[in-house]
Protein backbone atom coordinates (compact mmCIF):
# COMPACT_ATOMS: atom_id res chain seq x y z
CA UNK A 1 0.00 0.00 0.00
CA UNK A 2 1.33 3.41 -0.89
CA UNK A 3 1.80 6.13 1.65
CA UNK A 4 -1.33 8.08 2.36
CA UNK A 5 0.10 11.32 0.99
CA UNK A 6 0.59 9.87 -2.50
CA UNK A 7 -2.86 8.32 -2.35
CA UNK A 8 -4.43 11.61 -1.35
CA UNK A 9 -2.61 13.48 -4.11
CA UNK A 10 -3.75 10.94 -6.69
CA UNK A 11 -7.34 11.10 -5.45
CA UNK A 12 -7.18 14.89 -5.64
CA UNK A 13 -5.88 14.62 -9.19
CA UNK A 14 -8.66 12.20 -10.06
CA UNK A 15 -11.37 14.52 -8.78
CA UNK A 16 -9.75 17.49 -10.51
CA UNK A 17 -9.66 15.57 -13.82
CA UNK A 18 -13.30 14.61 -13.41
CA UNK A 19 -14.24 18.22 -12.76
CA UNK A 20 -12.21 19.30 -15.78
CA UNK A 21 -14.11 16.81 -17.93
CA UNK A 22 -17.44 18.19 -16.68
CA UNK A 23 -16.22 21.68 -17.34
CA UNK A 24 -15.24 20.75 -20.87
CA UNK A 25 -18.60 19.07 -21.52
CA UNK A 26 -20.40 22.12 -20.19
CA UNK A 27 -18.36 24.85 -21.86
CA UNK A 28 -16.95 23.39 -25.02
CA UNK A 29 -19.51 20.78 -26.04
CA UNK A 30 -22.89 22.11 -24.98
CA UNK A 31 -24.58 25.36 -25.82
CA UNK A 32 -24.23 26.99 -22.44
CA UNK A 33 -22.91 30.08 -24.19
CA UNK A 34 -26.34 30.54 -25.74
CA UNK A 35 -28.01 30.63 -22.35
CA UNK A 36 -26.11 33.72 -21.45
CA UNK A 37 -27.89 35.64 -24.19
CA UNK A 38 -29.94 37.68 -21.77
CA UNK A 39 -29.51 40.77 -23.83
CA UNK A 40 -32.44 40.20 -26.17
CA UNK A 41 -35.67 41.86 -27.14
CA UNK A 42 -38.91 40.11 -27.91
CA UNK A 43 -40.80 40.21 -31.19
CA UNK A 44 -43.90 38.26 -32.11
CA UNK A 45 -44.92 36.90 -35.50
CA UNK A 46 -48.08 35.09 -36.59
CA UNK A 47 -48.00 32.21 -39.06
CA UNK A 48 -50.72 30.07 -40.66
CA UNK A 49 -48.45 27.05 -40.49
CA UNK A 50 -45.10 26.76 -38.78
CA UNK A 51 -44.19 23.35 -40.20
CA UNK A 52 -41.41 21.77 -38.16
CA UNK A 53 -40.26 24.93 -36.38
CA UNK A 54 -39.24 24.31 -32.78
CA UNK A 55 -38.43 26.35 -29.73
CA UNK A 56 -34.71 27.35 -29.91
CA UNK A 57 -34.71 27.24 -33.72
CA UNK A 58 -32.48 29.99 -35.09
CA UNK A 59 -33.67 33.34 -36.41
CA UNK A 60 -31.54 34.59 -39.28
CA UNK A 61 -31.30 37.68 -41.34
CA UNK A 62 -29.28 37.43 -44.51
CA UNK A 63 -28.10 34.03 -43.28
CA UNK A 64 -26.62 35.42 -40.06
CA UNK A 65 -28.07 34.11 -36.80
CA UNK A 66 -29.42 37.04 -34.80
CA UNK A 67 -31.68 35.27 -32.32
CA UNK A 68 -33.76 32.28 -31.42
CA UNK A 69 -37.37 31.18 -31.28
CA UNK A 70 -38.32 31.54 -27.63
CA UNK A 71 -41.88 30.30 -27.61
CA UNK A 72 -44.50 28.84 -29.92
CA UNK A 73 -48.20 28.81 -29.09
CA UNK A 74 -51.51 28.59 -30.88
CA UNK A 75 -53.94 31.50 -30.73
CA UNK A 76 -57.38 29.90 -30.73
CA UNK A 77 -59.18 33.19 -31.47
CA UNK A 78 -57.33 34.05 -34.66
CA UNK A 79 -56.55 30.36 -35.38
CA UNK A 80 -52.93 31.14 -36.05
CA UNK A 81 -49.63 30.07 -34.57
CA UNK A 82 -47.91 32.80 -32.57
CA UNK A 83 -44.13 32.57 -32.52
CA UNK A 84 -42.13 34.64 -30.06
CA UNK A 85 -38.63 35.53 -31.24
CA UNK A 86 -35.78 36.65 -29.03
CA UNK A 87 -33.48 38.86 -31.05
CA UNK A 88 -30.08 39.95 -29.81
CA UNK A 89 -29.93 43.61 -28.83
CA UNK A 90 -26.86 44.05 -30.98
CA UNK A 91 -29.24 43.88 -33.94
CA UNK A 92 -31.76 46.49 -32.89
CA UNK A 93 -31.94 48.33 -36.21
CA UNK A 94 -34.29 45.98 -38.07
CA UNK A 95 -36.99 47.87 -40.00
CA UNK A 96 -40.44 47.30 -38.55
CA UNK A 97 -42.00 46.35 -41.89
CA UNK A 98 -39.60 43.42 -42.25
CA UNK A 99 -41.11 40.10 -43.29
CA UNK A 100 -40.61 36.73 -41.63
CA UNK A 101 -40.65 33.41 -43.43
CA UNK A 102 -39.95 29.87 -42.33
CA UNK A 103 -37.28 28.18 -44.38
CA UNK A 104 -35.54 24.83 -44.26
CA UNK A 105 -31.76 24.57 -44.10
CA UNK A 106 -30.94 22.24 -46.98
CA UNK A 107 -33.58 19.90 -48.32
CA UNK A 108 -34.16 17.97 -45.11
CA UNK A 109 -32.39 20.12 -42.55
CA UNK A 110 -33.78 21.99 -39.58
CA UNK A 111 -36.25 24.82 -40.03
CA UNK A 112 -35.46 28.40 -39.15
CA UNK A 113 -37.02 31.83 -39.41
CA UNK A 114 -35.56 34.16 -41.95
CA UNK A 115 -36.24 37.88 -41.75
CA UNK A 116 -36.32 39.98 -44.92
CA UNK A 117 -35.52 43.60 -44.12
CA UNK A 118 -38.13 46.13 -45.19
CA UNK A 119 -37.59 49.77 -46.07
CA UNK A 120 -39.13 51.52 -43.08
CA UNK A 121 -37.29 54.16 -41.07
CA UNK A 122 -38.83 52.80 -37.87
CA UNK A 123 -37.21 49.84 -36.16
CA UNK A 124 -38.66 46.81 -34.44
CA UNK A 125 -38.69 47.27 -30.68
CA UNK A 126 -39.41 45.09 -27.66
CA UNK A 127 -42.92 43.67 -27.98
CA UNK A 128 -43.12 44.48 -31.67
CA UNK A 129 -45.09 42.40 -34.13
CA UNK A 130 -43.97 41.24 -37.54
CA UNK A 131 -47.02 41.57 -39.77
CA UNK A 132 -45.82 40.19 -43.05
CA UNK A 133 -45.21 36.47 -42.66
CA UNK A 134 -44.90 33.52 -44.95
CA UNK A 135 -45.72 30.03 -43.74
CA UNK A 136 -43.47 27.04 -43.73
CA UNK A 137 -42.89 25.10 -46.89
CA UNK A 138 -44.59 21.77 -46.25
CA UNK A 139 -43.22 19.13 -48.57
CA UNK A 140 -46.31 16.89 -48.41
CA UNK A 141 -48.59 19.75 -49.47
CA UNK A 142 -46.35 20.55 -52.44
CA UNK A 143 -46.32 16.92 -53.51
CA UNK A 144 -50.11 16.81 -53.15
CA UNK A 145 -50.53 19.95 -55.27
CA UNK A 146 -48.21 18.55 -57.90
CA UNK A 147 -50.15 15.26 -58.06
CA UNK A 148 -53.49 17.07 -58.44
CA UNK A 149 -52.10 19.27 -61.22
CA UNK A 150 -50.69 16.23 -62.93
CA UNK A 151 -54.03 14.43 -62.70
CA UNK A 152 -55.88 17.49 -64.05
CA UNK A 153 -53.54 17.93 -66.99
CA UNK A 154 -53.87 14.24 -67.78
CA UNK A 155 -57.69 14.52 -67.61
CA UNK A 156 -57.69 17.49 -70.03
CA UNK A 157 -55.89 15.54 -72.70
CA UNK B 1 -46.67 -30.37 -13.67
CA UNK B 2 -47.02 -29.57 -9.99
CA UNK B 3 -43.31 -30.11 -9.51
CA UNK B 4 -42.61 -27.63 -12.23
CA UNK B 5 -44.96 -25.08 -10.66
CA UNK B 6 -43.31 -25.63 -7.30
CA UNK B 7 -39.89 -24.98 -8.79
CA UNK B 8 -41.15 -21.82 -10.45
CA UNK B 9 -42.62 -20.62 -7.17
CA UNK B 10 -39.45 -21.48 -5.32
CA UNK B 11 -37.21 -19.57 -7.68
CA UNK B 12 -39.65 -16.65 -7.75
CA UNK B 13 -39.72 -16.43 -3.96
CA UNK B 14 -35.95 -16.75 -3.86
CA UNK B 15 -35.64 -13.85 -6.26
CA UNK B 16 -37.94 -11.63 -4.22
CA UNK B 17 -36.13 -12.59 -1.05
CA UNK B 18 -32.85 -11.64 -2.70
CA UNK B 19 -34.29 -8.30 -3.83
CA UNK B 20 -35.71 -7.63 -0.39
CA UNK B 21 -32.38 -8.40 1.28
CA UNK B 22 -30.62 -6.12 -1.19
CA UNK B 23 -33.08 -3.30 -0.46
CA UNK B 24 -32.69 -3.68 3.30
CA UNK B 25 -28.93 -3.70 2.82
CA UNK B 26 -29.12 -0.47 0.81
CA UNK B 27 -31.22 1.13 3.56
CA UNK B 28 -28.69 0.01 6.14
CA UNK B 29 -25.91 1.59 4.05
CA UNK B 30 -27.83 4.84 3.67
CA UNK B 31 -28.52 5.04 7.41
CA UNK B 32 -24.82 4.47 8.12
CA UNK B 33 -23.57 7.14 5.70
CA UNK B 34 -23.30 9.93 8.33
CA UNK B 35 -20.69 7.93 10.28
CA UNK B 36 -18.40 8.26 7.27
CA UNK B 37 -17.78 11.91 8.11
CA UNK B 38 -15.92 10.80 11.21
CA UNK B 39 -13.44 8.81 9.13
CA UNK B 40 -12.86 10.65 5.83
CA UNK B 41 -9.52 8.84 5.46
CA UNK B 42 -11.35 5.60 4.65
CA UNK B 43 -13.16 7.32 1.80
CA UNK B 44 -9.93 8.68 0.32
CA UNK B 45 -8.37 5.23 0.40
CA UNK B 46 -11.38 3.74 -1.39
CA UNK B 47 -11.58 6.59 -3.90
CA UNK B 48 -8.02 5.69 -4.79
CA UNK B 49 -8.70 2.01 -5.39
CA UNK B 50 -12.12 2.48 -7.02
CA UNK B 51 -11.60 5.71 -8.94
CA UNK B 52 -7.95 6.42 -9.57
CA UNK B 53 -7.10 2.88 -10.55
CA UNK B 54 -10.01 2.82 -13.03
CA UNK B 55 -8.68 5.93 -14.78
CA UNK B 56 -6.44 4.10 -17.22
CA UNK B 57 -9.06 1.74 -18.61
CA UNK B 58 -11.71 4.46 -18.77
CA UNK B 59 -9.56 6.95 -20.63
CA UNK B 60 -8.12 4.39 -23.06
CA UNK B 61 -11.58 2.97 -23.86
CA UNK B 62 -13.04 6.46 -24.16
CA UNK B 63 -10.35 7.47 -26.59
CA UNK B 64 -10.72 4.38 -28.79
CA UNK B 65 -14.54 4.48 -28.73
CA UNK B 66 -14.43 8.14 -29.75
CA UNK B 67 -11.93 7.45 -32.53
CA UNK B 68 -13.93 4.52 -33.91
CA UNK B 69 -17.18 6.49 -33.71
CA UNK B 70 -15.54 9.37 -35.58
CA UNK B 71 -14.26 7.05 -38.28
CA UNK B 72 -17.51 5.12 -38.77
CA UNK B 73 -19.83 8.11 -38.60
CA UNK B 74 -17.66 10.01 -41.05
CA UNK B 75 -17.94 7.20 -43.61
CA UNK B 76 -21.74 7.32 -43.42
CA UNK B 77 -22.15 11.07 -43.16
CA UNK B 78 -19.83 11.86 -46.06
CA UNK B 79 -22.27 10.12 -48.43
CA UNK B 80 -24.85 12.78 -47.61
CA UNK B 81 -22.35 15.60 -47.64
CA UNK B 82 -23.05 16.26 -43.98
CA UNK B 83 -19.67 15.32 -42.51
CA UNK B 84 -19.77 18.62 -40.62
CA UNK B 85 -22.35 17.11 -38.29
CA UNK B 86 -19.78 14.57 -37.11
CA UNK B 87 -19.33 16.70 -33.98
CA UNK B 88 -22.94 16.64 -32.77
CA UNK B 89 -23.44 12.97 -33.70
CA UNK B 90 -20.41 11.84 -31.72
CA UNK B 91 -21.03 14.21 -28.82
CA UNK B 92 -24.69 13.29 -28.45
CA UNK B 93 -24.10 9.54 -28.62
CA UNK B 94 -21.25 9.78 -26.11
CA UNK B 95 -22.85 12.18 -23.66
CA UNK B 96 -26.30 10.64 -23.71
CA UNK B 97 -25.62 6.92 -24.02
CA UNK B 98 -22.16 5.52 -24.56
CA UNK B 99 -20.42 7.52 -21.86
CA UNK B 100 -22.61 6.47 -18.93
CA UNK B 101 -23.36 2.92 -20.15
CA UNK B 102 -19.88 1.84 -21.22
CA UNK B 103 -18.33 3.49 -18.17
CA UNK B 104 -20.73 1.59 -15.92
CA UNK B 105 -19.94 -1.72 -17.64
CA UNK B 106 -16.19 -1.14 -17.49
CA UNK B 107 -16.52 0.13 -13.96
CA UNK B 108 -18.26 -3.05 -12.82
CA UNK B 109 -15.58 -5.13 -14.51
CA UNK B 110 -12.71 -3.12 -13.10
CA UNK B 111 -13.92 -1.94 -9.70
CA UNK B 112 -17.18 -3.76 -8.93
CA UNK B 113 -15.71 -7.24 -9.25
CA UNK B 114 -12.76 -6.20 -7.08
CA UNK B 115 -15.11 -4.86 -4.41
CA UNK B 116 -17.10 -8.10 -4.35
CA UNK B 117 -13.98 -10.24 -4.18
CA UNK B 118 -12.48 -8.08 -1.44
CA UNK B 119 -15.58 -8.07 0.76
CA UNK B 120 -16.29 -11.74 0.01
CA UNK B 121 -12.76 -12.74 1.01
CA UNK B 122 -13.00 -10.63 4.17
CA UNK B 123 -16.09 -12.66 4.97
CA UNK B 124 -14.46 -15.98 4.03
CA UNK B 125 -11.45 -15.24 6.22
CA UNK B 126 -13.74 -14.17 9.11
CA UNK B 127 -12.47 -10.60 9.12
CA UNK B 128 -16.03 -9.32 9.17
CA UNK B 129 -16.95 -11.45 12.18
CA UNK B 130 -13.82 -10.26 13.97
CA UNK B 131 -14.90 -6.67 13.41
CA UNK B 132 -18.29 -7.48 14.87
CA UNK B 133 -16.57 -9.01 17.91
CA UNK B 134 -14.64 -5.79 18.38
CA UNK B 135 -17.96 -3.91 18.19
CA UNK B 136 -17.03 -2.36 14.86
CA UNK B 137 -19.94 -2.39 12.46
CA UNK B 138 -18.56 -3.92 9.25
CA UNK B 139 -21.20 -2.10 7.20
CA UNK B 140 -19.94 1.23 8.50
CA UNK B 141 -16.25 0.35 8.40
CA UNK B 142 -16.06 -1.66 5.16
CA UNK B 143 -19.16 -1.23 3.02
CA UNK B 144 -20.11 2.45 3.33
CA UNK B 145 -16.73 3.94 2.26
CA UNK B 146 -16.65 1.65 -0.78
CA UNK B 147 -20.24 2.47 -1.66
CA UNK B 148 -19.76 6.22 -1.45
CA UNK B 149 -16.44 6.06 -3.30
CA UNK B 150 -18.16 4.23 -6.16
CA UNK B 151 -21.07 6.66 -6.28
CA UNK B 152 -18.67 9.62 -6.39
CA UNK B 153 -16.34 8.03 -8.94
CA UNK B 154 -18.90 6.93 -11.52
CA UNK B 155 -20.09 10.37 -12.74
CA UNK B 156 -16.50 11.64 -12.77
CA UNK B 157 -15.34 8.64 -14.79
CA UNK B 158 -18.31 8.91 -17.17
CA UNK B 159 -17.61 12.60 -17.76
CA UNK B 160 -13.96 11.76 -18.48
CA UNK B 161 -15.03 8.98 -20.83
CA UNK B 162 -17.24 11.35 -22.83
CA UNK B 163 -14.69 14.16 -22.85
CA UNK B 164 -11.83 11.90 -23.93
CA UNK B 165 -14.09 10.26 -26.53
CA UNK B 166 -14.98 13.61 -28.05
CA UNK B 167 -11.29 14.49 -28.18
CA UNK B 168 -10.63 11.14 -29.86
CA UNK B 169 -13.23 11.77 -32.53
CA UNK B 170 -11.83 15.28 -32.95
CA UNK B 171 -8.39 13.80 -33.58
CA UNK B 172 -9.73 11.37 -36.17
CA UNK B 173 -12.35 13.63 -37.76
CA UNK B 174 -10.47 16.91 -37.90
CA UNK B 175 -6.92 15.61 -37.79
CA UNK B 176 -7.11 12.66 -40.18
CA UNK B 177 -10.27 12.98 -42.25
CA UNK B 178 -10.34 16.73 -42.79
CA UNK B 179 -13.61 17.79 -41.18
CA UNK B 180 -13.66 21.54 -40.66
CA UNK B 181 -12.37 22.47 -37.22
CA UNK B 182 -14.85 25.28 -36.60
CA UNK B 183 -17.86 23.35 -37.92
CA UNK B 184 -17.02 20.41 -35.66
CA UNK B 185 -17.24 22.46 -32.47
CA UNK B 186 -19.88 25.01 -33.48
CA UNK B 187 -22.36 22.41 -34.72
CA UNK B 188 -21.73 20.43 -31.54
CA UNK B 189 -22.41 23.46 -29.37
CA UNK B 190 -25.49 24.22 -31.41
CA UNK B 191 -27.01 20.76 -31.02
CA UNK B 192 -25.92 19.63 -27.55
CA UNK B 193 -27.80 21.33 -24.76
CA UNK B 194 -26.44 21.51 -21.23
CA UNK B 195 -29.70 20.85 -19.46
CA UNK B 196 -31.20 18.21 -21.69
CA UNK B 197 -28.13 16.26 -22.77
CA UNK B 198 -25.15 16.76 -20.49
CA UNK B 199 -27.17 16.85 -17.26
CA UNK B 200 -29.24 13.81 -18.22
CA UNK B 201 -26.01 11.97 -18.95
CA UNK B 202 -24.78 12.90 -15.48
CA UNK B 203 -28.04 11.71 -13.89
CA UNK B 204 -27.69 8.43 -15.78
CA UNK B 205 -24.13 7.92 -14.62
CA UNK B 206 -25.09 8.61 -10.99
CA UNK B 207 -27.94 6.07 -11.19
CA UNK B 208 -25.69 3.49 -12.86
CA UNK B 209 -23.00 4.15 -10.29
CA UNK B 210 -25.42 3.50 -7.42
CA UNK B 211 -26.67 0.31 -9.12
CA UNK B 212 -23.16 -0.96 -9.87
CA UNK B 213 -21.67 -0.50 -6.38
CA UNK B 214 -24.86 -1.56 -4.66
CA UNK B 215 -24.79 -4.89 -6.51
CA UNK B 216 -21.04 -5.22 -5.93
CA UNK B 217 -21.07 -4.67 -2.17
CA UNK B 218 -24.27 -6.67 -1.69
CA UNK B 219 -22.94 -9.70 -3.56
CA UNK B 220 -19.69 -9.48 -1.62
CA UNK B 221 -21.47 -9.19 1.70
CA UNK B 222 -23.84 -12.05 0.92
CA UNK B 223 -21.22 -14.30 -0.67
CA UNK B 224 -21.01 -17.90 0.50
CA UNK B 225 -17.76 -17.76 2.52
CA UNK B 226 -15.84 -20.31 0.49
CA UNK B 227 -13.41 -19.98 -2.43
CA UNK B 228 -16.10 -21.06 -4.84
CA UNK B 229 -18.73 -18.83 -3.26
CA UNK B 230 -16.54 -15.75 -3.67
CA UNK B 231 -15.78 -16.57 -7.29
CA UNK B 232 -19.50 -17.04 -8.01
CA UNK B 233 -20.36 -13.79 -6.27
CA UNK B 234 -17.78 -11.97 -8.39
CA UNK B 235 -19.26 -13.40 -11.58
CA UNK B 236 -22.77 -12.52 -10.45
CA UNK B 237 -21.69 -8.94 -9.76
CA UNK B 238 -20.51 -8.41 -13.32
CA UNK B 239 -23.50 -10.16 -14.91
CA UNK B 240 -26.16 -8.54 -12.72
CA UNK B 241 -24.60 -5.11 -13.12
CA UNK B 242 -24.66 -5.48 -16.90
CA UNK B 243 -28.36 -6.42 -16.83
CA UNK B 244 -29.23 -3.70 -14.35
CA UNK B 245 -27.34 -0.99 -16.23
CA UNK B 246 -28.78 -1.90 -19.63
CA UNK B 247 -32.32 -2.21 -18.26
CA UNK B 248 -32.08 1.05 -16.32
CA UNK B 249 -30.62 2.73 -19.38
CA UNK B 250 -33.67 1.86 -21.43
CA UNK B 251 -36.02 3.12 -18.72
CA UNK B 252 -34.07 6.35 -18.18
CA UNK B 253 -33.77 6.98 -21.91
CA UNK B 254 -37.51 6.48 -22.35
CA UNK B 255 -38.19 8.96 -19.53
CA UNK B 256 -35.60 11.55 -20.58
CA UNK B 257 -35.67 11.52 -24.36
CA UNK B 258 -38.85 9.57 -25.11
CA UNK B 259 -41.14 12.50 -25.78
CA UNK B 260 -38.87 14.63 -27.92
Amino acid sequence: MRTSRTVEILVGLFIALGMAAFFMLAMKVSNITDYTENDVYEVKARFDNIGGLKVRSPVRIGGVRIGRVADIRFDDKLLEAVVTLHINRAYSRIPEDSGASIYTAGLLGEQYISLQPGGSEEFLADGGIIVETQSAFVLERMVGKFLIQEAESNGNK
Amino acid sequence: MLDWLQKLGQSGMGMFQHLGQATLFLLQIIISIPTLFRHPRLLVQELYSVGVLSLAIISVSGLTVGMVLGLQMYNTLVDFGTEDSLGPVVALSLVRELGPVLTALLFSGRAGSALTAEIGLMKATDQLSVMEMMAVDPVRRVVVPRFIAGVISMPLLAAMFSAVGILGSYMVGVGMLGVDDGAFWSQMQHKVSLGADVMNGVIKSVVFGIAAVWIAVFEGYQAVPTTEGVSRATTRTVVHTAFAVLGLDFILTAIMFGDS
